[in-house]
């Protein structure tokens, strides 16, 4: 094996969230089976550009290591991904690292992923169980729609859906489809159904379902194989009974 | 409250591409087509039309006050993306991408044409007849210009037909999308040819 062998990396830096993004050239030595965080950690250790300037190092967001927390989250050669799943092996070069500018980027390839947080909170991911006394058992759920409920749990929060969306940019205010996907959980759950309505309602607002086009970037893009297009089309269809129901009324409401 | 003022926008806009507006495009071609049979039965439809009780509001309900709004609403809507195919050149996001220019180019295409036809015959200075639109679409100019704004639009409400199915909650599962993709790429050779066919009789006659 020849033992000098290099991978090219291109990385799209960025001093801090108000200057000017630039391009640095690495060469890293290769090793067996390393993935791009490896090679970002080489440069951490060598911080030497491909000219053989010292430089500072590159600087990436990264927890789990294992594609479960969506940390790691980059533009790997043009496509939002995990680099801890980005294997050198399989990727073309020379390596082109971005940050995910949908998102505000705060230094290098980490950007600032609360507006998916936001979104979580203002739609009601979450099954209200909390009372003055104790509420008791929630009603049960039926196998088979919690195997299909359990896909939809999957959601990391990566913010790959959103990069990949033509419609999530500066000029609009839809959320994404991660948060989308989170309204059909959480209205799927006997007891997060009691707040569907209430779900609903949001997603009829700003940034809301409305905001799909219909491209599905999302779905082919997902890390976790979320069928987040089945999930909009299925809060589409819930929003237009919504909208019939709270417009001529229904059994629901006064 | 049936969700705020975009939300509503967004369902209008929807709605009115397939109902009326859909609905009108299948009917102007299909009555249009008879020039495939020669002037006199092209003269006849297009008298029948014409004649139609109460035309004027069909004319503004059916016809003018839709596009109006589909076309208004539609441009903002075409200027809120940022389009990535060179990244992720998927079908469905090409067909996201041509969906918003063909909207464009339709809007443009049936600014001139109803601007050289229904405005024209209603100002006085056009007669409604074979003649008119022969005289149009045997300039070269003018005919490929009908014949991008036609396929432009039979491609803008075929795919607005697939959208329309999933935006109302008509198509979620992967499988029926397909099946509505296939069923649609049908309805858009099928409204191409019957309008394109009609260009070619006009301008280079039977």
């Amino acid at each position: 094996m020849s033992e000098n062998k290099t991978v090219t990396f291109i990385i799209e830096r960025q001093d801090s969230p108000e200057t000017a993004p630039y391009e640095e050239k690495f060469e890293i030595p290769y090793r067996e089976n390393m993935n791009v965080i490896s090679a970002l950690m080489e440069v951490r250790r060598n911080p030497v550009n491909a000219n053989g300037e010292k430089t500072t190092p590159v600087f990436w967001d990264m927890n789990c290591l294992e594609e479960v927390c969506g940390a790691c989250s980059m533009v790997i050669n043009g496509k939002p991904r995990q680099s801890c799943t980005a294997l050198v092996d399989q990727l073309e070069q020379p390596i082109r690292l971005a940050p995910m500018k949908t998102f505000p980027v705060t230094r290098d390839l980490a950007v600032d992923r609360s507006r998916m947080f936001d979104s979580l909170k203002r739609v009601k991911a979450w099954i209200p169980i909390d009372g003055t006394y104790d509420l008791g058992p929630g009603p049960r759920m039926a196998e088979s729609k919690r195997q299909w409920a359990y896909e939809l749990s999957k959601c990391m929060t990566c913010g790959v859906c959103l990069e990949a969306c033509p419609n999530v940019n500066d000029k609009s205010d839809f959320i994404g489809p991660a948060a989308m996907s989170q309204v059909r959980l959480f209205n799927s759950h006997p007891t997060g159904e009691m707040n569907k309505s209430e779900r609903l309602q949001t997603v009829m607002g700003d940034g809301g379902i409305m905001g799909c086009g219909n491209a599905q970037n999302c779905v082919q893009s997902c890390p976790k194989g979320i069928p987040l297009t089945t999930s909009l089309a299925s809060v589409f269809r819930d929003t237009a009974i919504e909208s019939f129901k709270s417009f001529f009324g229904s059994d629901q409401k006064l | 409250m049936a969700g705020n003022r975009d939300y509503i926008n967004r369902r209008i806009h929807s709605l009115l591409g397939v109902i009326p507006i859909g609905i009108f495009l299948i009917q102007h071609l299909t009555v249009n087509f008879f020039a495939t049979r020669g002037p006199e039965a092209f003269n006849n439809a297009a008298h029948f039309m014409e004649s139609l009780p109460y035309r004027y509001v069909l004319e503004i309900f059916i016809i003018f006050l839709p596009i109006l709004f589909h076309g208004i609403y539609g441009v903002y809507i075409a200027f809120t993306a940022r389009h990535n195919v060179s990244n992720f050149g998927y079908f469905r996001n090409w067909m996201f991408m041509l969906q918003r220019y063909t909207g464009i180019i339709t809007l443009v295409f049936i600014a001139w044409h109803v601007w050289e036809t229904r405005i024209a015959i209603g100002l006085g200075w056009a007669e409604l007849n074979y003649q008119l639109m022969e005289s149009i679409l045997t300039e070269p100019f003018f005919f490929w210009f009908y014949v991008i704004g036609v396929i432009s639009t039979t491609f803008h409400f075929a795919n607005g037909l697939w959208s329309f199915c999933v935006s109302w909650g008509l198509t979620i599962t992967p499988r029926s999308q397909r099946f509505v993709t296939y069923a649609t790429i049908i309805v858009f050779l099928a409204i191409s040819y019957v309008g394109v066919r009609t260009l070619f009789t006009f301008a280079y006659g039977g």
